[in-house]
């Protein structure tokens, strides 16, 4: 190593060095805003977000029909009749408020599922991909079995039996619908917060902070979490429209949150009754409960591109 | 399997992993193998188990009535002694094990006199013929369109490509069933003549099937076009491309024995989950199209406390899922040599 050649020094002085610094987030933000599909499916999802939180003060200026009110001299009637701009259902209720209402359900079902999941997933796999040997053995192979088991029969059954004690009250049918989607929806986290760890466990800079002295759960507080935090976000953000779509598939079938809470998947059941009557009362909720999800997953395409640091320039 | 044997043994010119074929990767195959079908148990176990106590933590019993008059109480009884159901919780889960065991899964509490096996013969006929046709279009279309994406990557077929699998991964299936309904058997009905499907008509397998098959495979086509593109982009980059370019080779021979061999390992792995998606796919399509199959089985023996049957639908689709798993990884470990088996 003792003949460096003459240009190599000089060359590394001209290594272009930023003006600035970009931190991880900033440079993520940049590339996020430079997809211009993640930034339509964000702006579609900020607007169902604004439409699921002002849909009662709609109703309450009279913007528009309440969406639980029936109309019996306008039973299903195509759109932009009588006042109602997406027609009615077959009680006469309004189409389109009943679409803003359903917004509600599907958001909360999509995101809220994400919080009950994070820490089920985060807890197992960071045991496992932290602890290792027989814990690891253990947990990993309760997932593998929990995989196993087809996630809409499971979902299926544990509302089934619970329903009848959740008969009446929203709330309750909620907590246990979004109950039974995380319980079936943590194996893909846990397993990639184990993968994660596994990886970045054995980096230089964890060793260096364990020969420093870093307890446990410091260690993984401080250094393994914000490590592996970028795919943790993209795999929650696509666990949304998974969620969603579980919901307005039970709705479909009969399972989900029972009438008169309006909901996406239990419009389009209602309204298959009477597809040839009036196919709008299937279209117009089944375009709902796609774009949502073509939007949540242009959204997380975006975010992962953006956080992957393979993909880095 | 061991891939670096230490010394160079007979034919050190040859790579070590094809000198260890010979012996020791036989037969630590068929022990993998005997290991994957022995995991069955367990798996089975807690499909049983979890299904079974959950079903009891239900408050009703299946001889409830919606409505209308409710069965007298010495019916109710004779039933329960009729199906087991007066004995001790832990006693009716000791019997179903065993029974399961010996292949027996009971009678099915709506059907009178119906033991749940010969309901899911029945249904079965109509999922598989389902699930084998998706199959059979999901592979060749979702492989060629991924391919060819990728050969003509940036171009507009690439584009177009694209744009397809992106909506159809994300649109979901009973969305696109539905409004596949509504295109084609209500506004269309004029020239369909309600051909390929009419809600209110019985289900036959004939043209009726067209329009359940595509609901059922379009997300797994886009998923394994999406996927395909992204592996074949990744093996066209390689070395011994360019080697297979260079020696001047047609396109078809590169694309078939170098590009193809290469970028469709990843996609095998993909076909486990894929019929893990066609069972419950086939819950959702058989519930839009009124397909008696085993989907549709089960959603009405869970409406109506089916004990039996909900189990013995659990069990054949977990079965179905483990084997098909088992099958893939098998075939991965015949395709990819580099495979190490765990």
């Amino acid at each position: 190593m003792a003949a460096i050649p003459v240009g190599a020094l000089e060359q590394s002085a001209d290594w272009e060095v930023p003006e600035q610094q970009i931190g991880l987030w900033q440079d993520a933000w940049h590339r996020f805003r430079r997809n211009r599909l993640a930034i339509v499916g964000a702006t579609v999802v900020l607007l169902l977000v604004v439409i699921a939180i002002t849909a009662p003060l709609l109703v309450h200026f009279k913007l528009i029909p309440d969406p639980y009110t029936q109309q019996v001299e306008n039973i299903e009637v195509g759109p932009v009749t009588a006042g109602h701009l997406l027609g009615t259902d077959e009680l006469g209720r309004d189409t389109f408020s009943r679409l803003l209402y359903g917004s509600r359900v599907s958001l909360a079902v999509g995101i809220l599922v994400q919080f009950i999941i994070l820490p089920i997933g985060l807890g197992i796999g960071l045991a496992a991909g932290y602890f290792g040997g027989r814990i690891d053995n253990i947990l990993m192979r309760f997932t593998d079995i929990w995989y196993a088991f087809p996630d809409l029969l499971f979902v299926l059954v544990v509302v089934s039996v619970f329903q009848q004690y959740t008969f009446g009250n929203v709330i309750a049918q909620m907590v246990m619908i979004f109950g039974a989607i995380a319980l079936v929806n943590w194996v893909g986290l846990a397993r990639l917060v184990r993968g994660q760890v596994l990886s970045i466990k054995e980096k230089e800079f964890i060793e260096a902070a364990r020969s420093s002295g870093s307890p446990p759960m410091k260690l993984i507080l401080k250094h393994l979490l914000p490590n592996s935090l970028g795919p943790i976000i993209v795999t929650l953000t696509f666990g949304i429209p998974q969620a969603i779509f579980l919901e307005a598939v039970l709705s479909f079938i009969g399972f989900g949150i029972q009438p008169p809470t309006p909901t996406w998947g239990q419009m389009v059941n209602s309204g298959y009754e009477s597809i040839y009557a009036n196919p709008s009362s299937v279209v117009f909720p089944a375009i709902a409960i796609g774009f949502t999800l073509l939007a949540f997953s242009f959204i997380g395409d975006g975010l992962r591109d953006a956080l992957d640091p393979r993909m880095r320039r | 399997m061991a891939v670096i044997s230490g010394r160079p043994a007979r034919g050190a010119l040859l790579p070590s992993r094809l000198v260890s074929l010979g012996n020791s990767r036989t037969g630590s195959l068929v022990v993998f193998i005997i290991r994957r079908i022995l995991w069955l148990i367990p798996i089975l176990f807690f499909v049983i188990t979890i299904t079974f106590v959950l079903m009891h933590l239900a408050p009703g019993s299946p001889w409830d009535k919606n409505g209308g008059r409710q069965l007298s109480q010495t019916v109710v009884n004779n039933l329960n002694a009729r199906y087991g159901l007066n004995k001790p919780v832990y006693q009716q889960y000791g019997l179903y094990l065993w029974n399961v065991a010996h292949f027996d899964f009971g009678l099915s509490y709506q059907y009178q006199g119906k033991t749940v096996s010969a309901l899911l013969l029945e249904g079965w006929k109509y999922t598989a013929t389902l699930g084998t046709l998706a199959f059979l279009l999901i592979v060749p279309v979702g492989v060629s369109l991924g391919v060819l994406a990728a050969l003509r990557q940036n171009t507009r077929i690439d584009y177009i490509t694209m744009g397809f699998s992106t909506f159809a991964a994300s649109f979901p299936n009973f969305v696109v069933g539905m409004l596949m309904v509504v295109a084609f058997s209500v506004l269309l009905y004029k020239w369909t003549q309600g051909s390929f499907f009419l809600p209110s008509a019985d289900f036959a397998l004939d043209d009726h099937l067209v329009l359940p098959v595509i609901t059922l495979a379009l997300f797994p086509i886009a998923y394994t076009a999406r996927l395909t593109r992204a592996s074949t982009l990744e093996t066209i980059r390689q070395d011994y491309i360019r080697t297979a370019w260079a020696k001047g080779l047609p396109e078809r021979l590169v694309v078939i024995k170098h590009v193809l061999k290469n970028s469709l390992i990843p996609v095998v792995t993909t076909l486990g989950p894929l019929f893990a998606f066609l069972v419950t796919g086939s819950v959702i399509v058989e519930q839009i199209f009124n397909i008696p199959g085993i989907g549709r089985a089960f959603v009405t023996a869970v409406a109506s406390y089916d004990y039996p049957m909900i189990l013995g639908t659990s069990i054949l689709f977990a079965i179905v899922i483990a084997i098909a798993n088992l099958v893939v990884d098998v075939l991965y470990v015949f395709i990819d040599p580099r495979v190490r088996l765990t």
